[in-house]
């Protein structure tokens, strides 16, 4: 199924973030369409991870509005942006370490529980129900992402490569209208990285899921993006098509330094 | 199999050390088999109780990373609503009253102190737990009184014997702490299903891993933590039942809290069944060593030999911060650098 590239779903509108006499970010717009996959690159220290939370409500922008499908918030709170259809994957893993696989993916399906307290706790009919129903969605996950081997794991005995797998599972069992990632690719080694590129892929043409990430790691962003941002200093420097980032000066006198 | 041995050697120490104090008074005959066996289960009766309020200590410290000194306030303060109003009530309605008063200052709790303490210190939190245990021991005596009350859960007081045939003399056990014991066991089972089970449960274990990615997926984390404080308050407030029953409900029962303490450092801050060995260890380790070892130190060195009671808990807690901080089975710390 060839995807298509809709409307706009994410418009982030002149966001200012300070911390203290710290400014992270100054003035920062752009918007995010439907279906595509938009990168945010810059050096360390730009502001893409501020900008992310900004976008999933962990940050508070001291100015600026973010408009997401057609809503418009001074600041998101991460509660709405979950409930909006906002998931996202951490930079430093942020896994429940101590449950397995299945139950912390099992978590991204707790805003759709219906049931109430009551009922789970009795185990009664309507509670097991949609347990079941919730189990077999994440066990579609689990084959996409193909971790079937450690369901029951413990996820803090997993290596690297797979948290990542587990973390962007949580993700995806929100069934997520726009997907933040956050550095998914850091620290991995080849062949991770090209599984996590491929998942990527994969997921933004079968479901259309929208997708905002950040990365480091060029080739990867320029290969698999439609369109990127890019900050430096907390200001954005550009913005267009990967080719277009490429040729621009501002930006590659970020990336290489300028002779004064 | 030889690192994990290195590894873990003080806490085979230790365990060999109890077995040998627990196997030592027999085997010498210092004690009669019946007393011994009496000895102990008194031990695991008031270890029963440690158990129920480090448990409500594990639950809150799991849930939020709250250090919740006002359990054993809470203790009392369940104790004494159940107490006061069964004056007026049949027990179980007074039980259900309980309950809600409890959910109810979990609610308060939530919505007065933790939701504007978000992210701060541990020990700012510390402080503010510390400031909710003096105001609830205050508001409760303010509300139900400051004398001693007595629970009555309508059990037969008198002792049973049990083995004649086997000692002489038999085994005394009171009915009451068998009950007791009974309840707490349900309790127990009660909250590893909850916990494990349900999808709330699951929802209160991945706000205990990490806040910022339980926020990231929907979980309302206002809305765990009162739920984790109203547990904690069933919990308190069964504990205090069992306690008030026995020796009557006053000041003295948010004491056991203090004594909740080691028995978390032991078993570990962020493990339920840590919780409840926890307090056995400590229940039976303290009855055994104030009975036995006093008998022995005040044979042998013509000591008074009393009070190990006090401190044995404290010593047993500190040798553990000493080797092994994490306790028996919470979670290791491991930085990376």
């Amino acid at each position: 199924m060839a995807r298509t590239i809709g409307e706009v779903i994410l418009k982030v509108d002149g966001i200012s973030l300070a911390f203290g006499g710290v400014k992270a970010l100054t003035d920062v717009s752009f918007d995010v369409r439907e279906h595509e996959v938009r990168a945010i690159i810059g050096p360390n220290g730009a502001g893409k991870s501020s900008m992310l939370n900004c976008i999933n409500g962990v940050y508070s922008p001291q100015q600026g509005r973010i408009t997401f499908k057609g809503q418009t918030f001074e600041q998101m709170s991460p509660h709405r942006a979950a409930e909006m259809g906002i998931a996202r994957t951490f930079q430093s893993l942020a896994l429940f370490k101590g449950m397995s696989v299945l139950d912390n993916i099992m978590t991204g399906r707790n805003l759709r529980m219906r049931t109430n307290l009551l009922l789970q706790a009795l185990r009664l009919g309507p509670a097991e129900r949609e347990e079941m129903e919730h189990r077999a969605f994440v066990e579609k996950i689990i084959d996409f992402l193909e971790i079937q081997a450690y369901r029951k794991t413990p996820v803090g005995r997993l290596p690297y490569g797979l948290q990542k797998r587990v973390d962007l599972g949580r993700a995806l069992a929100m069934e997520p209208a726009m997907l933040l990632l956050d550095e998914p690719m850091a620290g991995m080694n080849v062949e991770e990285k090209q599984d996590m590129c491929r998942f990527i892929l994969d997921l933004n043409d079968e479901f259309g899921t929208t997708i905002v990430l950040i990365e480091h790691d060029m080739g990867v962003v320029m290969d698999i993006s439609d369109r990127v941002v890019v900050l430096d200093y907390g200001k954005k420097i550009g913005d267009g098509t990967p080719a277009e980032v490429r040729s621009n000066q501002a930006v590659i006198d970020a990336y290489l330094g300028v002779a004064h | 199999m030889s690192r994990n041995l290195k590894r873990n050697w003080p806490v085979y120490a230790l365990g060999a050390l109890l077995a040998i104090g627990l196997v030592l008074p027999l085997a010498t005959g210092a004690s009669a088999l019946g007393f011994y066996i009496e000895v102990m289960l008194g031990g695991l009766m008031s270890g029963v109780l440690y158990s129920l309020v480090a448990l409500g200590f594990v639950l809150i410290f799991k849930a939020s990373g709250v250090f919740n000194f006002a359990q054993g306030a809470m203790v009392l303060f369940a104790a004494l609503a159940l107490a006061r109003l069964s004056e007026v009530m049949p027990l179980y309605v007074a039980f259900g009253l309980a309950i809600l008063i409890m959910i109810v200052f979990a609610w308060l709790v939530e919505r007065l102190v933790l939701r504007h303490l978000v992210n701060q210190e541990g020990v700012v939190l510390l402080m503010a737990t510390l400031g909710v245990t003096y105001f609830l021991d205050g508001f409760g005596q303010t509300v139900w009184g400051s004398d001693i009350y007595k629970i009555d859960l309508g059990l037969p007081k008198e002792p049973m014997i049990v083995g004649e045939q086997l000692f002489q003399g038999g085994i005394l056990i009171s009915k009451e702490d068998l009950f007791a014991a009974a309840i707490a066991a349900l309790l127990v089972m009660c909250l590893a299903v909850f916990f494990q089970k349900t999808p709330t449960g699951r929802a209160l274990r991945a706000v205990a891993d990490d806040h910022q990615a339980a926020q990231s997926i929907g979980i309302p984390l206002n809305r765990i933590w009162v739920i984790v404080w109203a547990v904690a308050g069933f919990v308190a407030l069964v504990a205090g039942m069992i306690w008030g029953a026995k020796l009557g409900v006053q000041f003295s029962l948010q004491l056991i809290a203090l004594k909740a303490l080691p028995v978390v450092i032991l078993g570990g801050l962020t493990s339920v069944p840590g919780a409840i060995i926890g307090g056995l260890v400590i229940g039976v380790g303290e009855k055994f060593a104030e009975v036995f070892l006093g008998q022995y130190l005040a044979r042998t060195f013509d000591l008074a030999g009393g009070g190990i009671e006090y401190w044995f808990a404290y010593v047993l807690c500190l040798f553990f911060l000493l080797v092994r901080p994490e306790g028996l089975f919470g979670e290791k710390h491991i930085d990376r650098v």
